[in-house]
């Protein structure tokens, strides 16, 4: 039934970052990008970063938490805990088993987390890195076809995907530096890694993905592969029965007057919100695609699928 | 259920907290114009980088000084202002830079923090600086008592928690006692570290780099003749915010997660014996409300009386559908309301209904404003669907 349509092209990149403001269903889409990938054959894994555990709660899945658990035919989910990822980084560097205990024995290896600001994100971009190698470094590590990452809101976004060359220039000779160094040539890797923006069909919305998308290509120099607006309003009606309706809006029976006066309200949303659809096609260089909105009290797995049948 | 206007009276500061995505920008906006409009001098303060306020105010920038609002904008929207409404966009790097300037016992010390490398590239990035620098400004204007009324709209925190966290986390931070302890692993310190510390220490520079710790031992030994003025600056905006004129609105969406947030952040609250004046939950869908007091109106007997007035079957089907996916959605919200108002224990639970039009102007706030300051009597008939 997916096998029809082909996937989107982005999709044969190995490394996703879907991202956006705050409150736009990030989650769901990258769930529902990630269903797509899996249905199509492609092994496939969803990154929560920050210890959250959103993708998970879509599936309804009790806590994954720093592990890879198989969420559906194809496709896993993990979230990224920081510290998990800092004592996973110290275990791969470190082949001398005393010298790791006497790391993790003395309290200096946490002490050094606590200090040094951005370490937390740098490992967890490395963990990223870790997921998306075939070669994976983690002792019999599933190999992944494509990984996509539930990135953070906008304003925190930019400056997640920008730690590597922050600590590239922090860090300026050493080991760090050279691995921060390769993290950001995996980011601006435009060949394989790519991002895609979750946008809302509202005034400001749209103007903070615009701006969102320009920082992104710009100053963190990630491709941007397109941009998703979402929970966009069917068009129900038509302008003239629109008008008819309008008029039953002011009548007096209770009943009918408020199922008029909610088909005017779908109505007027749904015509602007084409018109947010036209600004943002304006305003950004990313092809622009439409994903409907759910008349879901609560989006589940279910609407995940809906909505990775209807991405293209 | 009190209004917005009786929830803030006697209060200096009103600080709009809740996750990101729920309309707190347009909120703080919105409480700011209508205070301002019943005679008070009102400063909104956000430190969004978005230039939401600004877009919303009608404004083209904003800056780190507070600018006030051209009253002729009111009048061209036929709003009338009593008071004075004055906006600013927080600039966390400068307010910090501020900081260090204030608390340096002298220029050298001074110069030394803000001429240090890491501090250049991390002073934005650091965990909690944001949240601390706008508490900071907020501080620093309540002092100066220039305005009537403050009020701040907390920065997009991946978690609203994240902003009452932020003095202690960073005034840890800067104390850096973590750091100074491995920096000199011999004696008292290397007792603290744990035995072998000089060992981990040696496998550490390793795995990082010297240079790199060496950086970071000068950036906290810049700080360190700082830190207790820090500590003694946090200590007293913490005061701030647990003072009784301050008052914390919780603003969250109508869905489950966000009101579970909002669930959350009130527990921590009432923790940490800040004062919470209410929650104000935006986007609600209005007509199952409306229609309860009326009793279930089935589908297919809704759908014949819409036939007999529209005059056409599908037409009729049609809006019948539609309506029944809208009184899910209020059904929703009435339950997920409920559940907040419960878990809140609270009867200052205001909600703004989810407009028609997109709210993005001094128009639209205006709008907003109706429900937020809506007397008893008026909240009756915007129930009722009257207003």
């Amino acid at each position: 039934m997916l096998g029809i349509t082909p996937i989107p092209e982005f999709l044969d990149k190995r490394l996703v970052f879907v991202t956006g403001k705050g409150g736009v269903g990030k989650t769901t889409v990258a769930v529902a990008l990630g269903l797509r990938a899996a249905e199509a054959g492609k092994r496939t894994i969803v990154c929560e970063v920050a210890s959250q555990e959103n993708a998970s709660r879509v599936f309804g899945h009790t806590e994954v938490g720093f592990h890879e658990v198989e969420m559906a035919e194809n496709l896993w989910s993990i979230s990224i805990d920081p510290d998990e990822s800092m004592r996973e980084y110290v275990l791969l560097q470190l082949k001398v088993r005393a010298m790791r205990d006497l790391l993790f024995r003395s309290r200096i290896f946490s002490y050094l987390a606590a200090a040094t600001p951005g370490l937390k994100e740098l490992v967890t971009i490395g963990k990223i890195w870790e997921l998306a190698q075939l070669d994976r470094k983690v002792k019999s590590g599933r190999k992944y076809d494509l990984v996509i990452v539930d990135a953070p809101a906008t304003g925190h976004g930019i400056g997640f995907l920008q730690t590597p060359r922050t600590f590239a220039a922090i860090a300026r000779v050493g080991p760090i530096h050279s691995q921060a160094q390769q993290l950001d040539r995996l980011i601006t890797d435009r060949e394989h890694t790519g991002a895609a923006i979750v946008a809302l069909p509202e005034e400001m919305p749209v103007n903070e993905s615009a701006a969102l998308e320009s920082e992104l290509r710009s100053e963190v120099g990630v491709a941007v592969d397109r941009v998703y607006l979402n929970g966009l309003y069917p068009e129900r009606f038509e302008a003239e029965e629109a008008e008819r309706l309008a008029e039953l809006a002011e009548g007096e029976d209770g009943a009918v007057r408020a199922a008029a006066r909610a088909a005017v309200s779908e109505h007027g949303r749904a015509r602007s919100q084409r018109a947010q659809l036209s600004r943002l096609r304006r305003r950004v260089e990313a092809p622009v695609r439409t994903l409907p909105f759910l008349f879901e009290p609560e989006l589940g797995v279910e609407g995940a699928r809906e909505l990775a049948r209807r991405l293209h | 259920m009190p209004a917005v206007d009786e929830i803030l009276e006697g209060k200096d500061i009103c600080i709009c907290a809740g996750s990101g995505g729920v309309g707190k920008t347009t909120t703080s906006a919105a409480i700011g114009m209508g205070m301002a409009a019943r005679g008070l001098k009102v400063c909104v303060l956000t430190i969004d980088p978005a230039k939401r306020l600004a877009d919303s105010l009608g404004m083209r920038e904003l800056g780190n000084e507070a600018e006030r609002v051209d009253p002729a904008l009111f009048e061209r929207h036929g709003i009338e202002m009593k008071g004075e409404l004055w906006a600013m966009m927080l600039d966390a790097k400068a307010t910090f830079d501020e900081l260090v300037a204030r608390q340096a016992p002298d220029e050298e010390s001074r110069d030394r923090v803000l001429e240090n490398r890491i501090y250049q590239q991390i002073s934005n990035a650091l965990a909690g600086s944001q949240e601390y620098m706008a508490m900071e400004k907020l501080f620093e204007l309540h002092t100066e008592g220039r305005f009537d009324l403050l009020v701040l709209d907390t920065p997009p925190s991946r978690n609203a928690l994240d902003f009452l966290d932020a003095p202690r986390r960073l005034t840890q931070f800067i104390e850096g006692r973590s750091l100074r302890v491995f920096m000199r692993p011999t004696g008292l310190a290397a007792r603290v570290a744990g035995r072998g510390a000089t060992v981990a220490l040696g496998v550490l520079k390793r795995i990082v780099g010297f240079d790199l710790l060496a950086d970071l031992a000068e950036f906290f030994n810049a700080f360190s003749g700082m830190v207790d003025g820090f500590q003694a600056r946090a200590k007293r905006v913490n005061n701030l915010l647990a003072d009784p004129h301050t008052c914390f609105l919780v603003v969250c969406g109508p869905q489950g997660e966000p009101i579970g947030e909002a669930v959350y952040f009130h527990r921590k609250l009432v923790e940490a014996k800040l004062p919470f004046g209410g929650v104000i939950v935006n986007k609600v869908h209005y007509p199952a409300e409306r229609l309860r007091g009326d009793g279930d109106v089935g589908g297919g007997e809704l759908e014949a009386a819409l036939a007999a007035k529209l005059g056409g079957e599908d037409l009729a089907r049609r809006v019948a559908a539609n309506f029944a996916d809208y009184q899910a959605l209020a059904e929703r919200d009435a339950r997920n309301i409920e559940h907040l108002a419960a878990e809140l224990r609270t009867s200052a639970t205001i909600r703004v209904p989810y407009l028609d039009e997109d709210v993005h102007d001094l128009g639209g706030l205006a709008e907003i404003d109706r429900y937020l300051f809506a007397s008893a009597k008026q909240r009756e008939a915007i129930a009722a669907g009257r207003a």
